[in-house]
């Protein structure tokens, strides 16, 4: 039994903002499909009453003071945007007609 | 040994002809553009290349000697650094197309770091694309090939750093582990290479994989090198609020040879299936070794080992399938001609802009976050991965090492393991856990098999790579694998 389907791809496509031909969606519907069930061998054990670990070390809220700082020069950050104008960084229309 | 190479010496030796003026800083990184000039049509380990600014840094280098001032060790020593650490003013590709352009405008602590050091930066060197793969053959822009063996992969994903330390290029790389990227291709080309404990080194300027995972590392040719480096880019930094207010020790104090009474733990687990007849010789030959200079093995079991692959690809690709969001087309790096809208401009960049294996895992990392399955596969692997923690806290409450082999197998060949990504994957099988317990691990060379380099894997407790350092050491002067070279 697949586990993914091609529609489950065509989703998380969407939802990690890739575009995705269909030969793609085939592709990569039956790679997943094998890695899922791969990782599925988790489910052999019981994990019940187990901590989950999101961190190795045992540090939590490393604080320090909030010093007001200089942020990068502007010209700086807009050397590596693709379009820019008048300072701003540029994108294409964001509203509808 | 025949000296044929500059970088046959180790750093305390060059750092001494150095200040003996025998030797200038020029002539080490002539050293490097020489042999780059000889053998890059070949091993393709380096992605760009910073002539110029090396040769003017060689230059006030050599005034600074002639003047008779005091230096660091690392003072004029050439060093290729990963394409996923960013470099002011030097491009920084992660070995993508969707920063094919991309101009940093700081740099890595670890960088930094480095410039305190006064090393010289001879270039940046190739990987898997956002160091996702163990055979560089996930670069967008080329394949390096494993020194020893053209038609082999150096390992992934630093195997540029690898391939480059062993072809002679330079002294010795930085590269970085997120699931045995510094430790399988150090075993693959024959050379030494230490992914630190989690904390250890500062993250700040390496693009982020697996931000839970990822630490940086240094690749040498001796063990004595590599506990150098690690010296000079180690400590907490304010800029990264995950590296570790722990002290760093002086590593090179512990290089005593002394390893009488050290317990180490071989664990059946990583010399079971999948791995190779060789390997499992060259490791039980170097417990000999070990043996003999005093240390007790004794087998022992980390019984959620067979777990900790599938942990990995949900974990790190969870993490990947967030941290890669930012790549987007807006800020920096590439943008698709052909957008209209702004999601379509996101849609269109991202699908042109990464690799395969990329989108793969973001995919994969994007399906376990999801809304419904989020429980079953991401919280999943975490809680496993506290049984894996839990494994080598075991082990360590007995012993103060566990040694096995870096890879089942020597390097693959090019092409072997492309269609397949599952089969791809097993190649980290035993580097792996390592990450997901956060503790540190080393490869030095063990052994050869059909003429391809072995390496030996030898793991410590969290923030004990002191021992490892003391440990390997201890083994590579009881053997002549490092002092072996590829042909070329």
């Amino acid at each position: 039994m697949s586990r993914i389907s091609n529609d489950q791809v065509k989703h998380v496509a969407n939802l990690a903002r890739l575009a995705i031909s269909e030969e793609e969606v085939e592709r990569f519907t039956k790679q997943l499909d094998a890695i899922i069930t791969f990782a599925e061998q988790l489910n052999e054990l019981d994990t019940e009453n187990v901590k989950p670990t999101y961190h190795v070390l045992d540090m939590k809220n490393v604080l320090r003071e909030d010093i007001p700082q200089k942020g990068l020069p502007r010209e700086e950050v807009l050397k590596n945007a693709p379009a820019h104008q008048e300072g701003q960084i540029k994108v294409p229309s964001i509203l509808g007609e | 040994m025949r000296v044929v190479s500059l970088f046959d010496y180790k750093v305390t030796d060059l750092h001494e002809l150095l200040h003996k003026k025998e030797l200038t800083v020029t002539d080490l990184v002539d050293e490097s553009y020489k042999r780059i000039a000889q053998v890059e049509d070949k091993v393709q380990a380096f992605l760009t290349l910073d002539e110029e600014r090396a040769r003017q840094t060689a230059k006030s280098q050599d005034e600074k000697l002639g003047a008779g001032q005091p230096t660091g060790l690392l003072f004029g020593m050439p060093i290729g650094v990963k394409d996923n650490i960013v470099t002011k003013g030097l491009r920084t590709t992660c070995a993508s197309k969707i920063l094919e352009n991309f101009d940093p405008i700081y740099d890595a602590t670890v960088v930094q770091k480095l410039q305190q050091s006064e090393t010289v930066t001879i270039g940046k060197v190739n990987m898997d694309e956002f160091a996702m793969g163990s055979s560089n053959e996930n670069s967008h822009y080329q394949k390096t090939r494993n020194p020893w063996n053209l038609e082999r992969v150096p390992g992934g994903s630093s195997g540029g750093s690898a391939a480059s330390v062993a072809a002679g290029e330079v002294l010795f790389s930085l590269g970085s582990d997120t699931g045995g990227s510094i430790r399988m291709p150090a075993s693959y080309c024959g050379v030494v290479g230490m992914k630190p404990t989690y904390g250890r080194v500062s993250r700040f300027g390496l693009v982020a994989f697996a931000s839970s995972l990822d630490q940086i590392g240094p690749i040498t040719r001796t063990v004595e090198d590599n506990a150098y480096l690690l010296q000079a880019i180690s400590g907490l930094d304010p800029m990264d609020s995950t590296s570790a207010n722990v002290d760093v020790p002086n590593f090179a104090a512990s290089l005593t040879g002394d390893i009488k009474g050290l317990k180490i733990a071989v664990p059946k687990e990583y010399l079971g299936e999948g791995v190779t007849e060789a390997v499992r010789k060259s490791v039980m030959d170097a417990l000999k070794v070990l043996e003999g200079l005093g240390a007790v093995w004794e087998e022992v079991s980390l019984p959620h080992s067979k777990y900790a692959l599938a942990t990995y690809y949900l974990l790190s690709s969870s993490e990947a399938s967030a941290n890669l969001s930012r790549f987007d087309g807006v800020r920096y790096g590439y943008r698709t001609n052909d957008a209209e809208s702004l999601i379509e401009l996101y849609k269109k960049t991202r699908a042109e802009g990464f690799g395969d294996e990329v989108k793969r895992r973001i995919m994969l990392g994007t399906f376990a976050l999801s809304s419904g399955y989020y429980d079953a596969y991401y919280k999943k692997a975490q809680q496993v991965r506290t049984l894996i923690k839990n494994d080598f806290e075991n082990i360590f409450e007995k012993y103060d090492v566990i040694v096995g082999p870096t890879t089942p197998t020597p390097a693959f060949k090019i092409g072997e393991k492309m269609d397949d990504p599952l089969t791809m994957y097993i190649n980290d099988i035993l580097t792996i856990p390592v990450n997901l317990a956060g503790v540190p691990g080393i490869s030095v060379p063990c052994g050869f098999e059909a003429g391809l380099p072995l390496g030996l894997q030898i793991i410590g407790k969290h923030f004990d790579e002191a021992t490892i350092y003391r440990v390997a050491h201890a083994y590579e002067q009881a053997t002549d694998f490092h002092k072996l070279k590829p042909e070329l």
